[in-house]
């Protein structure tokens, strides 16, 4: 790792104030991609400043129209919120597959997010739920937050806050993971939302990042089951290729996970 | 440089480090508390596993900053005196170890999901709790068996005190 400056923010607005005076900052949450990152001397940043400690960033809160998770909550706290279970349980689930024990006693929603890994799990729930993503300086919604792989609308020095799920009718998720990684081999979220609208978003499986399936969206518009998936073709055009799978066998897990995620959904 | 003051196994320490020090790098070479080891390096192994606050975390993928004011628990500090950490004991009378390389963080680890489930474990859930540790030896099978056992005799430790 090259040379670099810790710097521990009490407030978003110390960190903000931080970052703007720093040459190359980084912000810091959960640390679980950027310090394997940094080992890897693929990121440098002059000045890290971490958010992890900034109690007006965690904690869940619920009420009856929508789940809010506030940025530097871990996953584990996610996994084991009852508010959380109770409001979105596909949200909890989702959260208690990321990684392993010890990565979810660190890890953030918020730097997941603004990460955007294209085998997250959280984008997927962010955009099938058309959650809006809360910052110091906005509010933005799922479907303009996402911008491809590792790209997200997020302006430089721009902090997310919060996460704001609306409360769906019904909602699941499902993943095959990575034997290895725990990051997803394809993960589908599937969403009923209370209007009667249907979203599903596929992580893990595109080339271009977390992004909705139209042919399950339709599918299951017309029929919330497993079984109206059976019969739908998904494309494999734009899909991953890989040592772990190709494109026509990811195109294959995405309508698999998506009916095992319907099933879980109810 | 920055001083860094944590609390390691009980004990207050202040230690001068870059601040790009990693948290198993300030234990081990600062601390000389070798027992947490790095395997991989990259958050996969959990050779490195200690406990911050209670919760067992990857020491190779934290910054020793990040540990600042925190009460850190390492495989040193878990035994009393000459009396074996109940894990410690159940991994001794289970042979749950070979090389031993992957034990520390194994035990730390294990410790940690007896706290969260109390004794509600089976051998499905301490398998599936075990994902980020590895052991590269022979195989899991006494690990689980260890764990399992341990579970019980925490409890019974837990209901004595």
């Amino acid at each position: 790792m090259y040379e670099t400056i810790y710097h521990r923010a009490s407030s978003v607005d110390e960190a903000a104030a931080l970052f703007a005076k720093g040459e190359e900052p980084k912000y810091l949450a959960g640390g679980h991609t950027l310090i394997p990152v940094m080992k890897q001397r693929l990121a440098s940043p002059s000045d890290v400043i971490d958010l992890g400690k900034i109690k007006e960033l965690i904690g869940v809160d619920a009420t009856a129209d929508a789940l809010t998770i506030k940025a530097a909550t871990p996953h584990c706290d996610v996994a084991q919120n009852s508010a959380a279970q109770k409001a979105i349980p596909a949200i909890a689930y989702l959260a208690s597959l990321i990684g392993d024990p010890a990565v979810r006693h660190r890890g953030t929603i918020g730097g997941s997010l603004a990460n955007n890994d294209p085998a997250a799990d959280y984008p997927a729930a962010v955009l099938a739920l058309g959650a809006t993503i809360k910052t110091n300086k906005r509010t933005i919604a799922a479907d303009d937050f996402f911008q491809g792989l590792f790209s997200t609308a997020l302006e430089d020095g721009e902090i997310i806050t919060a996460v704001s799920f609306p409360i769906p009718a019904k909602a699941g998720y499902a993943k095959f993971p990575h034997p290895a990684s725990r990051f997803a081999l394809t993960g589908v979220f599937v969403a009923k939302t209370k209007d009667g609208d249907v979203r599903v978003a596929a992580t893990g499986a595109s080339q271009s990042g977390v992004t909705r399936v139209g042919p399950i969206e339709a599918a299951l518009k017309a029929n919330w089951s497993a079984a109206a998936l059976d019969s739908v073709q998904i494309p494999s055009a734009g899909l991953l290729s890989d040592i772990h799978g190709s494109a026509d066998y990811r195109a294959n897990l995405i309508k698999v996970m998506a009916q095992r995620a319907v099933t879980a959904a109810g | 440089m920055s001083t860094v003051k944590l609390t390691v196994n009980g004990k207050a320490v202040s230690v001068d480090v870059e601040d790009r020090t990693l948290l198993v790098h300030l234990l081990r070479e600062n601390l000389n508390l070798t027992g947490t080891h790095v395997g991989c390096d990259t958050s996969q192994c959990g050779a490195c596993v200690v406990h911050i606050d209670g919760r067992a975390v990857k020491s190779c993928t934290v910054l020793a900053g990040q540990a600042a004011g925190s009460n850190v628990t390492t495989i040193e500090g878990i035994a009393k005196g000459d009396e074996l950490h109940p894990m410690q004991a159940a991994f001794r009378d289970n042979h749950g170890l070979q090389c031993g390389y992957c034990t520390p963080g194994m035990i730390m680890s294990a410790i940690d999901i007896v706290h969260r489930y109390g004794g509600e474990l089976d051998e499905t859930t301490v398998r599936h709790e075990l994902e980020g540790n590895i052991c590269r030896c022979t195989g899991y099978h006494n690990i689980v068996k260890a764990v399992l056992d341990a579970a019980g005799r925490m409890k019974v430790a837990q209901a004595a005190e």
